[in-house]
């Protein structure tokens, strides 16, 4: 088990457990009350650290090198999932995945950031940033399944595009650019999770949806909060107080109406019940599945626009003078 | 031999009607040091040179009014001006970001870092959308989303073709996932606007870069550029330090951009205005 500097209280405890149960092997000792009785404390400081975490606590949460990934949600939730490949312009991305898939008997394009769960497969899935190509397959996927009015999942699971210079010769910007203008008028159902980090283009790149989620203990930021530091405090060192200014929380963008919901985690994180949490997730979807594919496709892509044109906070100036005025009168 | 290079004996009409307060403050007579080769000029003769160095051709930073004077000879209305950014989320960095806002009115006496004109152009009607470095390096928030998708309602409503004058450094980050959302907001209605049969031409200038150009800055029906100007996703910094080599001359610029196929063609500024009276000449004439 990975323990993070948070659950440090935590990873005591569970030796303590370990001990006791190899004592408990030995067959001596009768120990059976003592597991019962740690396993309760453990529950409840693991309840005492969970119920109030920070924004940072949240963003470590969210990259714990336990979490499960796309692949692991597909494997749990799909039948049949075959995994298509390619852009057809210039390459297949590993960082992205995609495929034909069955939910409870229906067809769906299930698409996803995919990150590695070793340090050879992480290199190799380019740690979850997508190239140009991803986004283009992304989106050859989504124009595959509104061809054959299928509906399209996706699964958002990264720290940002990829910022290299091959990706610029290829156009990262118009890649992405491109996918929210498709997605926006996309005759399907668009139904898109915030499975882990939700970090700016390269998040949004395939979240433009009907109804977008995401997981408790997620994020969803136009920055990382270490990008965040090094840029606003001209340091890395701030990345706590960066967190927090950001209010990434997947509460605070419930809050803010720039998502549609959240998905409870089991307590500790995904990563403590990950069976349990796909089938959380895979209960979630058939429910907003079968809501969205009752609306009519014209009324659907017209919700799905109107609700992004309203997404943002301003004032008008006029009020903004009457209201100081106002201020310095009283 | 393209007509560009006779372009600084060109001379802007007299009888200059932008408002004072967005008059570069420079008395005609001071000089003026090219960024580029180190050539010194009068701000008048880089002014009537339609801020060009005379000398290398470099194009100068300017300001949404100055693009407007270019296109419309003052002769312009503008849209939305009524709307203004505050600090909703209480972000604090290093300063607060009512602090920041503060600063950039008192310094531009811009609303934010996009303003909205219509005017013609050869008696043809267009809405331009201009962006200004200067009001917080140009960043995208959500008074930048609203002003834009506003542009569109207006455009579709009165059949009118859209330029947006891009100019920044992406997303601003005191407004979090709001600013994040203006991509997806600004991307959705430019497809309204597709869908309407309105084109919709996007000018990149110096700097172009991160959420603007991942969204509506590669959008256009039509995509171009002024020379030299840096346009890309992530900045040049960040590419150097995530590759830990350096970038090759001339990496992210328009030329650039050009040869890769992301641009249809780049423009003197000297030549934007017959250059957008020719585009809508051809959209009038398909329509």
């Amino acid at each position: 088990m990975v323990f993070l500097e948070f659950e440090k209280p935590l990873e005591s405890l569970y030796e303590q457990l370990e001990k006791i149960k190899q004592v408990g092997e030995q067959g001596v000792i009768d120990v059976s009350d003592n597991i019962k009785e740690l396993e309760n404390t453990i529950r409840a400081k693991r309840k005492e650290i969970y119920t109030n975490l920070t924004g940072w606590q949240k963003v470590q949460l969210s990259r714990h090198p336990e979490r499960p990934y796309t692949l692991f949600y597909i494997r749990e939730i799909t039948k049949k999932f075959t995994e298509l490949h390619g852009d057809r312009y210039f390459g297949d991305d590993k960082a992205i995945v995609g495929g034909l898939a069955q939910i409870n008997g229906h067809s769906v394009v299930l698409i996803g950031h995919q990150k590695g769960v070793s340090t050879k497969m992480r290199q190799y899935r380019n740690f979850g940033m997508a190239n140009p190509e991803g986004y283009r397959k992304a989106l050859r996927l989504m124009k595959l399944a509104e061809k054959f009015n299928v509906p399209v999942v996706t699964l958002i699971d990264t720290p940002g595009a990829y910022p290299g210079m091959e990706a610029e010769e290829r156009g990262q910007a118009e890649a992405i650019a491109r996918n929210l203008y498709e997605m926006s008028q996309l005759r399907v159902p668009i139904l898109c999770y915030v499975i882990g980090e939700g970090a700016s283009g390269g998040a949004i790149g395939i979240g433009v949806g009907d109804r977008v989620f995401m997981l408790e203990n997620t994020w969803y930021s136009v920055i990382s909060p270490e990008s965040c530091s090094s840029i606003l405090w001209r340091s890395w060192d701030y990345k706590e107080q960066a967190a927090e200014a950001l209010k990434l929380t997947a509460d605070h963008m419930f809050e803010f109406g720039l998502i549609d919901g959240i998905v409870k985690e089991p307590l500790g994180g995904a990563h403590t019940d990950p069976a349990g949490m796909a089938k959380a997730l895979k209960k979630h979807m058939k429910k907003e599945l079968s809501e969205l594919l009752e609306m009519d496709p014209d009324a659907r892509i017209a919700a799905r626009i109107e609700k992004y044109s309203k997404m943002g906070q301003f004032r008008l100036k006029e009020k903004a003078e009457a209201q100081s005025e106002e201020e310095s009168k009283s | 031999m393209e007509k560009e290079s006779m372009g600084w004996f060109r001379r802007l009409k007299d009888g200059i009607q932008t408002a004072t307060k967005f008059k570069k403050e420079a008395p005609d007579g001071l000089w003026h040091k090219c960024t580029n080769c180190g050539e010194t000029n009068t701000y008048k003769d880089l002014r009537e040179n339609y801020f060009k160095c005379p000398k290398c051709n470099a194009h100068e930073r300017i300001g949404s009014h100055d693009y407007f004077e270019i296109l419309f000879d003052g002769k312009s209305e503008e849209l939305f001006d009524d709307l203004e950014s505050y600090d909703f989320l209480e972000f604090t960095d290093l300063k607060s970001y009512t602090d920041r806002l503060e600063k950039a009115h008192a310094k531009t006496h811009l609303a934010d870092a996009i303003t909205v004109a219509t005017g013609k152009i050869g008696r043809k009607p267009i809405v331009v959308a201009a962006m200004d470095f200067s009001f917080i390096g140009g960043s995208m928030g959500s008074v930048v989303g609203e002003k834009i998708a506003r542009s569109i309602d207006y455009c579709i409503e009165h059949q009118v073709p859209l330029m947006i004058i891009s100019k920044s450094g992406g997303a601003r980050m005191m407004e979090s996932a709001f600013s994040l959302m203006q991509m997806a907001k600004t991307s959705a209605k430019l497809s309204q606007m597709g869908r309407a049969g309105i084109p919709y031409f996007s000018f990149m200038t110096d700097p172009t870069t991160g959420g603007v150009t991942a969204s509506y800055a590669m959008l256009g029906d039509i995509n171009f550029a002024e020379p030299g100007a840096l346009i890309g996703f992530a900045g040049p910094r960040v590419i150097k330090e995530t590759i830990k080599q350096d970038l090759p001359e001339g990496f992210q610029t328009a030329e650039f951009l050009l040869e890769h196929g992301f641009l249809d063609f780049i423009v003197d500024r000297s030549e934007l205005r017959d250059k957008l009276d020719d585009l809508l000449t051809f959209f009038q004439k398909a329509a």
